[in-house]
């Protein structure tokens, strides 16, 4: 029950982003929307997905925004296009994509694909073959430690990005 | 199954045409930067829900509770997270250099400068 008001709020904050002119508004809406998202992860059994969630979606992204907003300023002037092609392009695509939910294995049945494959054999051999209590740890750093490799690359190549940015930074509008 | 049973599934994809719909016609480029979050978040919300085992527990072994929800994505998502954020950060980092350079955050605006300077520049 908690879990579908959760998912409620979060229809209503998206609304809210979605209608809300003031940015200022948008940004701390879309904070409160990353934290009922970590809420919704921490029913759904995805407690580490819900810290992270909380520290790098509810916290650093609002402040990375708030940042930005600090030199943008923050009207949105509403020149939205009013086109009918955006609108026809989501409720198509919307439409499809709940038409093909009846096909999905029934939530949280066990016997979905997704559990019978590969999965069993990391929760099974965790515990003795890398020695932690914590699957999700030890997939991350362990089974798939090169993806975690691949992550760290990119973030440092976001981090680059970023300072190239910067770097030659000259205002014509203040 | 009926489109009831799945309402995680239906919520995320809601969400996501919600964020797509913000991302192709707001004109600001703040607002579309937030859009691309709330897009982004919908697919963790359908992967983590996809994962959840019902009467499961946290994949954190202790004392023989099972049985654990799916890890597997949960691995994938926090990666996505991050990942995300540092796609955030360098959009952000691109807007306001085209504030710098325009004066301006509105698409239409960014448009209507660009022709004026004679379009290809």
């Amino acid at each position: 029950m908690i879990g579908i008001g959760l998912l409620l709020f979060l229809l209503l904050t998206a609304t809210g982003i979605l209608l809300v002119r003031n940015l200022f508004a948008v940004v701390i809406l879309s904070g409160i929307y990353s934290l009922l998202m970590a809420g919704t992860f921490t029913i759904l059994d995805a407690v580490d997905v819900a810290f992270t969630e909380a520290a790098v979606g509810a916290g650093i992204s609002t402040v990375l925004l708030l940042a930005a907003l600090g030199v943008v300023g923050q009207e949105d002037r509403g020149r939205n296009r009013r086109a009918l092609i955006p609108i026809a392009v989501v409720v198509l695509a919307g439409v499809m994509l709940i038409y093909a939910v009846p096909e999905m294995p029934p939530f949280g049945s066990p016997e979905a694909p997704i559990h019978v494959h590969v999965a069993p054999q990391y929760i099974e051999e965790t515990p003795s073959v890398i020695g932690i209590p914590n699957v999700v740890t030890a997939v991350l750093a362990d089974y798939r430690g090169f993806d975690t490799l691949g992550e760290v690359t990119v973030i440092f190549t976001a981090g680059i990005g970023v300072l190239l940015l910067f770097a030659g930074r000259r205002r014509k509008y203040k | 199954m009926s489109v009831l049973g799945n309402f995680n599934y239906v919520i995320a994809i809601t969400l996501s045409m919600i964020g797509l719909y913000v991302l192709i016609e707001r004109g600001n480029l703040i607002k579309k930067l937030v859009g691309l979050n709330v897009f982004q978040s919908s697919v963790f919300l359908l992967y983590i829900s996809m994962g959840k085992i019902d009467g499961g527990t946290p994949p954190i072994h202790y004392e023989g509770i099972a049985p654990f929800s799916n890890p597997l994505p949960h691995v994938l998502i926090l990666t996505a997270i991050v990942v995300g954020v540092a796609t955030l950060s360098v959009g952000l980092a691109l807007v306001i250099r085209i504030r710098d350079a325009y004066g301006t955050i509105e698409e239409d605006e960014i448009q209507a400068l660009d022709a004026e300077s004679g379009g290809t520049e």
